[in-house]
């Protein structure tokens, strides 16, 4: 006999991902899409190459109200310098100072409010830590109730602007409501796998039909979130409960480029002048290992026969034909170039610490 | 003449006189999913029944692959090292893994046959 401990929630996709031949998992609290019949290498290159769509729903949004700028005190981004139409990735900082959680926040054109995206683990403890910390200055409205897909790839814009208007004006880390096959949506150019495309909020019971519309497109295929974690790490993207977590500041996990220049100067967020004072003990880094065997989590590293860290992130990228991983290393071995040496199963591999991404990144940036 | 065999850990084992080829079962590659990645034993090697003698990965996780039966290793399936996704396409075919000199015909014997292994995935 099997004793469910935990009863999963499912977004608004639940159904159709069934319909799809879904390889259903749990996932932060959700039954969610692992895969789909064509399989991870498949659905990995498809959307590189055209479009995927992948159902993100369980993520956490919510709306922001308020005095705005009080969101200041739990992050190191600069939430006061956003410009309207304008989305940026923040992190929500422990009171120490450490990655509580990593986020997206935006301003909507004459909104007041700012719509915010957290991740699904800790949607709701990250919503309590903000309302409780800005003590009634500003004030999260958590709208779980809402969908949001995420179109990636080359081939998004083109799909996207057949049910969509004002979305190919769009460049990367723009954000406008719009309508989306009718429905109403707030759509970003932005996501999480490195390539060009769009993610797209809207009300849960619009959910099935702009994803059936979507879908309907020849260029677009169902992505599960197997494939979703492979392009990610490709990109260089972080994985909070992996890569990140709340033993780990920002200066570590190499993520200084999201504190603002102002929050820099004034040193005005949780834990600032230990993630400021430079030299941390240990650094995130990008790791290739030699031969085709993958480095998964937990692989420790080693240098000179010492254990020097270990990997946070690995697998078999297939876009790139070869494993790539990521993981923390003692700042002295995280120069480019610096030769490791990884422990699998027992044998020594040899690695290399490389630049991120593994994949170039395709946004469409905003032409200067 | 050939006999096929089944283990309740997915791998099928071929006997053709003494000489037993190994591979996973169909249904175990599907459940894998894309294999990218595949170690193989030395030849030479002695492995036991039950013992780890291979490791398949695919894009979600690393697997051990027992030997069903114990003996020498006398032979491997080089082509997988370049072309894993073999074991997906022809998983008791052409993605074979290694081939070894069977010891004790009854561990042979104590192994499922088609329609007992037929029987036990469909309980899975």
């Amino acid at each position: 006999m099997t004793v469910s401990t935990e009863i999963l929630r499912r977004t608004p996709l639940y159904a159709l991902h069934m319909e799809l031949g879904g390889k259903m998992v749990p996932f932060a609290g959700y039954e969610m899409p692992v895969q789909y019949p064509a399989g991870i290498l498949k659905e990995h290159l498809h959307t590189r190459a055209k479009a995927g769509l992948f159902d993100v729903s369980h993520m956490g949004q919510g709306f922001l109200s308020g005095d705005v700028h009080a969101l200041e005190r739990v992050t190191s981004a600069d939430v006061a310098g956003l410009k309207a139409g304008m989305q940026r990735y923040g992190l929500l900082l422990t009171p120490q100072g450490t990655i509580k959680d990593d986020f997206m926040f935006s301003r909507l054109m004459g909104e007041a409010d700012l719509y915010l995206v957290v991740n699904a683990g800790g949607k709701e403890a990250d919503f309590a830590y903000i309302n409780e910390t800005l003590e009634g200055a500003a004030q999260v409205t958590p709208r779980f109730d809402r969908a949001l897909l995420a179109l990636q790839g080359p081939a998004s814009e083109m799909v996207l602007a057949r049910h969509a208007t004002g979305v190919a004006d769009l460049t990367f880390m723009k954000v406008t409501r719009t309508t989306v096959a009718g429905a109403p949506a707030i759509v970003s150019r932005t996501g999480y796998t490195g390539e060009d495309g769009y993610e797209i909020s809207i009300e849960g019971a619009d959910a099935e039909h702009v994803a059936r519309t979507l879908l309907a497109e020849a260029e677009v295929l169902p992505i599960g979130l197997g494939a979703r974690d492979s392009l990610r790490l490709e990109a260089g993207l972080c994985l909070y409960g992996h890569d990140i977590d709340d033993m780990i500041n920002p200066a570590e996990a190499a993520l200084l480029w999201s504190v603002g220049k102002r929050r820099k100067e004034a040193r005005d967020f949780p834990g600032a002048e230990k993630t400021m004072a430079g030299n941390p003990a240990r650094k995130l880094v990008g790791i290739r290992p030699e031969g085709r065997a993958p480095a998964r989590e937990g692989t420790e590293i080693i240098k000179d026969g010492r254990v020097i860290g270990k990997v946070t992130s690995g697998g078999f990228g297939p876009s790139v034909n070869a494993p790539v991983a990521m993981g923390y290393v003692e700042t002295m071995f995280a120069t480019l170039g610096t030769k490791l040496e990884l422990m699998v199963r027992g044998q020594v591999m040899p690695a290399t610490v490389v630049l991120m991404p593994f994949v170039p990144h395709t946004y469409k940036r905003e032409k200067k | 003449m050939s006999e096929t065999r089944y283990t309740d850990q997915h791998e099928w084992v071929r006997l053709e006189g003494d000489s037993a080829t190994v591979g996973i079962t169909k249904f175990a590659a599907e459940q894998l999913g894309d294999v990218v990645y595949v170690e193989l034993p030395a030849k030479g090697k002695a492995v036991k029944a039950g013992g780890e003698a291979a490791v398949v990965e695919s894009v979600k996780a690393a697997s051990e692959v027992y030997a069903p039966v114990g003996g020498e290793v006398t032979s491997a399936n080089e082509a997988l090292s370049t072309e894993p996704s073999k074991v997906n396409e022809d998983p008791e075919g052409a993605g074979w893994f290694f081939k070894l000199k069977l010891a004790d015909a009854g561990e042979f014997t104590n192994l499922m046959d088609a329609a007992a292994y037929a029987e036990f995935t469909k309980g899975l």
